[in-house]
């Protein structure tokens, strides 16, 4: 069958099995592995990305399910070659140390302050509960986030100071 | 816990410092992944690249009648189906292990596990080689199973090894370490023994990312080129041309960016082995990554030893001696990495950090059905199980001499003047100020404080615990006439060279999993040459790019080639001080180094800067006597000891009495690790090891069934801890270097992991003090609390 | 990852076509909606089907929250999350807001549908138990018309229904009766497992006496999401710590748990006892801070 969607802005179309998950259309027909897959059961959310604006598990999604509609993957984050707040946020905060969960956790991330651009640690935490870190025992995710709710136009470079050596 | 739940943090610490050297620094290798631009085993697309599927036993121990792959093979889009047989003709069914054992890459006449390998296909896309394994018929033979270790021995009990000559009980080996006479006579004469069983679950690494490769065999130059999840590309580049009989110059392995290893990438599976023959025999590159349960049910478990401690002590509380014996689950062939003369790995350092009089362990290791283990979930080499099994003895002697337990530590702790110490297992400690460490952790967590609101809780009826651990890490092996690894000594290399404008590549031979080597190495580099981090650039993994080393795994990377980072940074330093002297036309005597260029001593504005030196070293003109062009140098570090990193923890938890359920309020740990490369870092170390220690103390565990069956074969059934299970985690540190490392610096990957489950079990039995319970195994979910409340505890096998 | 065996899509984008595929297809077509429960069954190969109908255009015709004053209709494509953020549900029925909080997790709650956990009838799924104590009623759409049955009715055992051939559950309607309120309790041993045990309950009050109370438990054996004897041993009953412990016994009593890796059985029914008067405590208080004192 033919499947036809929008993916980080871009009209695509291909053809695929039915039973084609939505995670090996982005990454193996797409060529977009920025997203990952890391379970069986739904569990691990290495694989989530938007589906019209709300993150979704990607591997418990057929692409079949998402013609027709929005996907966005970490990818999509980036625009104009400037990096989104939240991608700014887990470099300052050491969000990230393999980076197999990041991409997931930042698209999670990203739909969170959209919707409450000034979350608690519990909120950020709750949000974050169906997606899971082996690597930094989440504290600086959650910092990381805290980031870039704080910084809405990420980093601004340091002032010149006057007299200063380059 | 509410307050921090509630908080919403609008300071952050300022990582971006720009050191040149030591600092906090972002890291060097996040642009990459922060935009999705990871290159992971799984993202390998080659041209006509194919795909395989390994079919597994159903059942733990099973004859194999028959194999019909007739209809696999008429998949119209399968390309090679391959059985045990088959490769048995090639002489590749069966693989040496890293400790000396064999292994089945397919099984031949027995499956011994479930999930082991018995057959695979390679086929167009993953979805058909998924199709084509429900095509194999396999007819199956069921035998009895072994599932607990403590049956293993029974004269009874079925033999499982019955590939090996001779073989007629499951017994592995017994070692022991200490000495028994001596340890017994202080048994014998103390006023306090204090005995307890103890059981680790076994438990599974689980990294995020599974395990796989990508196997391309060129047929024209002879030259296997292998992407794989390696922690240790080079020690498996030589396995590979010992097992398979390829030439070691024309293989290469690339371990790529690699989604987490925790030990659980160290071996070599069979997967691997059978993505190399099916691109050997269909003459394409071949893809296998392992789903979920595959990886859950098949590669290397962590753990799984049931052990009996005991401690003797005066009744004033001074402890004199620990025993131990420790029956140890190797599953069914013993795949555990450790070096040769440890087949119990460093369980030895089961003294613990305290001054004793004697000790002894004796250990039994056995077969059972179920996966082989590997070098583990960070267990430095089974310092897990020591930790834990030292860590818990000492509370239950607290408990039995109604003492608080950071007391009882403090009284026995090993005092600073007795470094270097020989403890009395052979193991020579290297430094460490335990008393500072623990009363830092003492006074971060506001100890007495604690202790004040536990007792306003208990008169309410309030579980509240307060669970302490001090522990002392062996990592950084090791000295190559101690240890090795299948024959190959434990040392490692690392290349430096710097470019004409001043800009530097350093390769490393150990291999990242996200620990931060790209940027932590360039910072060990900087601190020695002034050369910025941000110009030195970092090779690893790649075993055409690097230089040989074992890998990475037991923390050794900073131990070990950090210091052959920093070695060989000092070779090119005294090169360009060379060369240095010829430029300013004095003798090398008279110049002095501030980082980053040497001046004539007494003459500042007289410098060169370590960039105008190799640039002198690439260009025209004479150099000094006996010095050649480039700038450049190598080295293979032999460690002289294993280093020492330690720490204090402390946990607090609340625990429901209706339901058991635990929570976990607060968690401080301050570590010693030495010499602190990057503070950033190393924070994000011990935070990840401290969520892997509230998962093993409170819900994770490897459950198998009467039949064998796995029961944790999926991420539904392993649990692994989320945000909402673990607190903010409140760090401090102490700076104790050693003294035989050149930088000072210890390692600190799986310190917290070693140091946290103590500290997370001690804190809930702790908690349950009002019921009188003594001792309750992990993993400790509401049902198992319950139950200890309730007064009857049970091991969770 | 696994992957499901192959299978052909088909898409609905109205509820009669949905029910004209599967009254063409029959027994090798499914429906899937948020597809979380089903979708992971097929890439284990615990389930095939030929057949996928995909009703997730149907959130448009049946993605609602509806209150009338007489009672709440929600439409079963109604996500998760559209039920955890309705405040209108909330106050009405504040159980909904306890246990879709628990409920999986919030990504899943993004796709995952009140129709589609209903179906799934899986003996731990907690909106059962949710619906069952606030005494649902399902209406059931297929090629002969609309019927409406109790939840008793609706829920025939585990991963049983009574949707039939070439029907589908369309909507869940919950009567909305004076003097009420509920809520929901549930042990899990980690965010996003399945319940150890819980305990929806639903309690009204009149004149300081309990007129009515509802106890649906999930992950405690089959058929255990009504206990009747629970509703009789309260009626008439002053609110206190002696009724909910009456409450909690019965529910102990009434239950069947099994020992799994979740808890002992033994552990179960005594969470079937703590958690149904945990529950029950805090449906009353909150009635009560409504500062409802009718007749």
């Amino acid at each position: 069958m033919q499947v036809s969607m929008t993916v980080n802005g871009e009209p695509v179309t291909r053809e695929i099995e039915g039973r084609l998950l939505l995670v090996h259309f982005l990454r193996d027909h797409l060529g977009l592995t920025g997203t990952h897959w890391g379970c069986d059961t739904s569990n691990c959310g290495t694989c989530v990305v938007w589906l019209d604006g709300e993150p979704v598990k990607s591997c418990t999604v057929l692409a079949a399910m998402a013609g027709g509609h929005d996907v966005r993957t970490v990818e999509g984050l980036e625009q104009d070659g400037e990096l989104d707040p939240i991608q700014q946020g887990f470099m300052e905060c050491h969000g990230l140390q393999c980076g197999f969960c990041t991409p997931g956790m930042m698209m999670t991330g990203r739909a969170l302050l959209d919707r409450n651009p000034d979350p608690t640690d519990g909120e950020i935490r709750e949000a974050i509960s169906g997606q899971i870190c082996r690597c930094t025992g989440y504290a600086t995710i959650v910092r990381s986030i805290r980031w870039a709710a704080t910084h809405p136009h990420g980093k601004q470079p340091e002032p010149e100071l006057a007299g200063a050596e380059s | 816990m509410t307050a921090v739940t509630e908080r919403r943090l609008t300071e952050f610490t300022d990582n971006d410092q720009h050191p040149v050297g030591y600092g906090r620094m972002l890291r060097k290798e996040d642009p990459r992944f922060v935009r999705g631009k990871g290159h992971y085993v799984d993202d390998v697309q080659l041209s006509g690249m194919l795909h395989l599927a390994i079919l597994r036993a159903p059942m733990a121990h099973a004859r194999i009648v028959k194999i019909d792959v007739s209809a696999a093979q008429a998949h119209p889009k399968v390309k090679l189906v391959v059985t045990g047989a088959m490769l048995a003709e090639k002489n590749l069914a069966w693989m040496p292990t890293l400790s000396n054992d064999v292994q089945a890459v397919l099984a031949t006449d027995k499956v011994r596990f479930q999930g082991q390998e018995v057959a695979f296909v390679v086929a167009e896309d993953r979805y058909s080689a998924r199709d084509a394994l429900e095509l194999i018929d396999v007819e199956y033979d069921v035998l009895e199973a072994v599932y607990d270790a403590r049956r293993a021995l029974d004269p009874d009990a079925p033999v499982i090894r019955d590939d090996l000559e001779g073989k007629t009980d499951n017994h592995i080996f017994d070692w022991e370490a200490g000495d028994a006479a001596a340890t017994e006579a202080v048994f014998a004469g103390a006023e306090v023994v204090v005995t307890q069983d103890l059981v680790y679950p076994r438990v599974h690494p689980a990294p995020m990312e599974t395990c796989g490769a990508v196997a391309d065999y060129d047929a024209v130059n002879g030259k296997l080129t292998l992407w794989s999840t390696s922690q240790a590309p080079h020690a498996h580049r030589t396995l590979y041309a010992i097992v398979a009989g390829l030439p070691e110059h024309k293989i290469r392995v690339i371990s790529p960016d690699i989604g987490g290893g925790f030990g659980n990438k160290v071996p070599i599976y069979p997967g691997y082995v059978c993505a190399i023959v099916g691109s050997l025999l269909t003459g394409k590159p071949v893809k296998w990554m392992e789903d979920r349960s595959e990886n859950l049910t098949s590669t290397s478990f962590a753990r799984d030893y049931v052990m009996r401690g005991e401690i003797a002590a005066t009744k004033d509380g001074k402890i004199l001696a620990v025993r131990t014996n420790v029956l140890a689950d190797h599953g069914a062939f013993n795949g555990q990495a450790a070096p040769v003369k440890y087949p119990a790995g460093f369980f030895g350092v089961f003294t613990g950090s305290y001054d004793l009089q004697a000790a002894y362990c004796k250990q039994t290791a056995v077969y059972t059905n179920k996966a082989p283990g590997g070098v583990a979930y960070a267990c430095s080499f089974r310092i897990t199980e020591a930790v834990y099994l030292v860590e818990r003895m000492v509370d239950c002697l607290a408990d039995e001499l109604q003492m608080d337990p950071a007391e009882l530590r403090l009284r026995n702790f090993i005092r600073p003047e007795q470094f270097p110490y020989e403890t009395k297992t052979g193991w020579v400690y290297d430094s460490g100020e335990y008393e500072k460490t623990m009363r830092e952790a003492m006074r971060i967590a506001g100890y007495d404080e604690l202790r004040k609101e536990q007792a306003e809780k208990r008169a309410r009826g309030e579980l509240m615990g307060i669970g302490i651990s001090f522990f002392t890490e062996a990592v950084g092996a090791g000295p190559r006439k101690d240890m090795d690894i299948l024959g190959l000594g434990m040392a490692d290399g690392c290349e430096l060279r710097i470019h004409p404008t001043g800009k530097a590549v350093v390769r490393l031979s150990v291999q990242s999993q996200g620990q931060g080597h790209e940027t932590t190495f360039a910072q060990i580099v900087a601190e020695e040459l002034g050369i910025p981090p941000d110009d030195i650039e970092v090779v690893h993994g790649d075993t055409d790019q690097t230089p040989f080393g074992l890998g990475t795994y037991g923390s050794r990377s900073t131990p070990v080639s950090g210091a052959a980072a920093a070695l060989v940074a000092r070779k090119v330093r005294d090169k360009a001080r060379i060369i240095a002297s010829g430029m300013l036309e004095v003798s090398v005597a008279d110049l002095e180094w501030e980082k980053g260029a040497f001046h004539v001593a007494g003459d500042p504005g007289k410098a060169v800067t370590i960039q105008q030196i190799a640039m002198r070293a690439h260009g025209a003109g004479d150099l000094p006597e006996g010095i050649e062009g480039g700038l450049e140098a190598q080295i293979c570090y032999n460690p002289s000891n294993l280093t020492y990193p330690n720490g204090a923890y402390i946990c607090v938890v609340d625990v429901d009495p209706g339901t058991g359920v635990v929570k976990v309020r607060r968690f401080v740990a301050v570590d010693d690790c030495g010499t602190r490369i990057n503070p950033m870092i190393i924070e994000g170390q011990v935070h990840g090891g401290l969520a892997d220690g509230v998962g093993m103390a409170l819900m994770e565990m490897i459950a198998f069934d009467e039949g064998g069956n796995c029961l944790g074969g999926s991420l539904m059934d392993y649990l692994i801890p989320t945000a909402l299970e673990v607190p903010d985690w409140e760090t401090g540190f102490t700076v104790t270097p050693s003294p035989h490392h050149p930088i000072g610096a210890k390692g600190i990957g799986e310190s917290a992991t070693v140091g946290s489950p103590p500290a997370v079990v001690n804190g809930v039995i702790d908690a349950l003090e009002p019921f009188g319970v003594r001792h309750v195994d992990m993993p400790l979910t509401p049902s198992r609390v319950w139950d200890a409340i309730q007064g009857h505890a049970t091991p969770p096998i | 990852m696994q992957v499901p065996a192959p299978f052909e899509y088909e898409r609905a984008t109205t509820v009669d076509q949905a029910i004209g595929l599967l009254d063409r297809l029959g027994d090798s077509a499914r429906l899937v909606a948020g597809g979380h429960s089903l979708l992971p069954m097929m890439k284990l190969r615990l389930a095939n089907f030929e057949y996928l109908v995909d009703i997730n255009d149907l959130h448009g015709e049946l993605g609602y929250i509806t209150v009338e004053p007489e009672q709440i209709r929600i439409g079963a494509m109604t996500r998760h999350r559209e039920l955890l953020e309705s405040a209108p549900l909330a106050a009405a029925f504040p159980i909904f807001a306890d246990a879709e909080r628990v409920i999986a997790d919030p990504v899943v709650r993004n796709r995952g549908t009140l129709g589609g956990s209903l179906c799934q009838a899986d003996p731990s799924e907690d909106l059962s138990a949710v619906c069952t104590a606030l005494d649902a009623s399902c209406v059931i759409r297929g090629t002969a018309g609309e019927r409406v049955v109790s939840m008793e009715q609706f829920y025939r055992g585990p991963y049983e229904t009574a949707v039939g051939a070439a029907e589908m559950l369309v909507e869940v309607r919950i009567p909305v009766r004076p003097g009420g309120s509920s809520a929901y309790e549930k042990v899990e041993r980690r965010a996003g497992d399945w319940a150890v045990v819980s305990a929806g309950v639903a309690v009204w009050l009149a004149g300081g006496a309990i007129t009515d109370a509802r106890v649906g438990l999930a992950a405690v054996g089959p058929n255990t999401t009504a206990l009747p004897a629970i509703s009789e041993a309260l009626r008439g009953q002053r609110p206190s710590e002696a009724a909910y412990e009456r409450a909690g016994e019965l529910a102990a009593a009434h239950c069947a748990p099994v020992t799994d890796m979740r808890g002992t059985e033994q552990y179960k029914r005594h969470l079937a006892k703590e958690l149904t008067a945990r529950a029950l405590r805090r449906a009353v208080a909150r009635v009560e801070a409504t500062g409802y004192q009718g007749a």
